[in-house]
C-alpha cells in the first residue's frame, strides 16, 4: 500500500456517526427556534431539539433522562407551546419580522457567547472516553435509592415546587370574569 | 466512544440559539422556547460530564442534577405560558415590542 502524504482521520465508530446524526437533528431543530418565521415552525423545531438531545443522553447512556426528557419535553412542554401559540394566535401569522428591536445586539451578544465558549473548550485536554458501565441497570436503580435517600428533602420541595407553580400557572391564566 | 467535545460544541450552539432566541425574537413565546433550549444545552452538558466524570455507575449527581432540572422547567414553562396567556388578554398581544407599560 503507497505511503499517504496526510494521515487518514481515523473512522468513526458507530456510536460517533449515531451521535452526529442526532446532533445534525439538534442543531437544525435549534436553527429553527431561532430562524423560522411561522411560530409554529418554531415549536416544530423545538420538538426536534427534544428528541435530539433525548438521543444525546441514551447515547451517553444516560436512558432514564433520555426517557424522561421525551416524556416530560417532548410529551407535556411542546403540546403547553403549542396550546399557548394557538390560543394567542394573532401574532401567528402576517408578522413583519420574527425579530425584535434590539435583535441586532442581540446577535453580536449571541455570537460572542459561542466564540467565547468554544475559546474557553480549546486547550484543555478533555477525556476521549469515560470509564464502561458494565450494569447499566445499577444507574437507575442508585437513581431510585439517592432520590428516597440523601436527596429526599430536595425531591419533596421538587414535588411541592410542581404544585404550586401548577396551582399559580391556574390562577395566573384562568379568566377571571 | 464520542468524545466529550462533541457534546459540550453541540449543547454550545444550543445554548447560543437559545440565548439568541430569548434576546432578539418579537413573541414572548418565542423568547420561552429560547429558555427551554438553554436548559436543554447545560442538561446536555450535566449529563455529558456525569459519564466522562470518575465513577459514573456510582456517582450519579449529574444525571439527579438533570432530572431536577427537567421537572423545574416544566414548571417555569407552565408559569410562563401562564403569564404570556394573561397579558394576552388583557393587551391583545404578545409582541415583546409592545409590551414596555413599564418604562418610565
Amino acid at each position: 500500500m503507497p505511503e499517504l502524504p496526510f494521515p487518514l482521520p481515523p473512522l468513526p465508530t458507530v456510536s460517533q456517526v449515531v451521535f452526529l446524526m442526532i446532533a445534525v437533528l439538534a442543531v437544525f431543530g435549534s436553527l429553527a427556534v431561532v430562524l423560522a418565521r411561522n411560530l409554529f415552525h418554531s415549536a416544530l423545531g423545538l420538538v426536534a431539539a427534544f428528541f435530539g438531545a433525548a438521543g444525546v443522553y441514551i447515547v451517553a447512556e444516560a436512558e432514564f433522562i433520555g426517557v424522561s426528557q421525551v416524556l416530560v419535553y417532548v410529551g407535556a412542554i411542546s403540546t403547553l407551546i403549542a396550546f399557548a401559540i394557538m390560543l394567542t394566535r394573532g401574532m401567528m401569522f402576517g408578522a413583519t419580522s420574527p425579530r425584535n428591536r434590539q435583535s441586532g445586539t442581540a446577535a453580536i451578544i449571541t455570537a460572542l457567547t459561542f466564540v467565547v465558549l468554544m475559546a474557553l473548550m480549546r486547550g484543555i485536554p478533555w477525556p476521549q472516553a469515560g470509564e464502561p458501565i458494565v450494569d447499566g441497570q445499577l444507574i437507575i436503580a442508585g437513581l431510585g435509592h439517592a432520590f428516597v435517600n440523601e436527596y429526599v428533602v430536595p425531591f419533596v420541595l421538587l414535588a411541592m415546587l410542581l404544585l404550586v407553580a401548577l396551582a399559580g400557572a391556574i390562577v395566573v391564566a384562568r379568566d377571571r370574569k | 466512544m464520542v468524545p466529550l467535545t462533541w457534546y459540550l460544541i453541540l449543547a454550545a450552539f444550543m445554548f447560543s440559539s437559545g440565548l439568541f432566541a430569548t434576546l432578539g425574537r418579537r413573541n414572548a413565546i418565542a423568547v420561552l422556547m429560547g429558555i427551554e433550549l438553554m436548559l436543554n444545552a447545560a442538561n446536555i452538558n450535566l449529563i455529558a460530564f456525569w459519564r466522562y466524570g470518575v465513577a459514573p455507575t456510582e456517582n450519579l449527581d449529574g444525571q439527579i442534577f438533570a432530572l431536577f432540572v427537567i421537572a423545574v422547567a416544566a414548571a417555569e414553562v407552565a408559569i410562563g405560558l401562564a403569564l404570556v396567556i394573561s397579558v394576552y388578554r388583557n393587551r391583545r398581544t404578545v409582541n415583546l415590542d409592545d409590551l414596555d407599560i413599564l418604562k418610565g
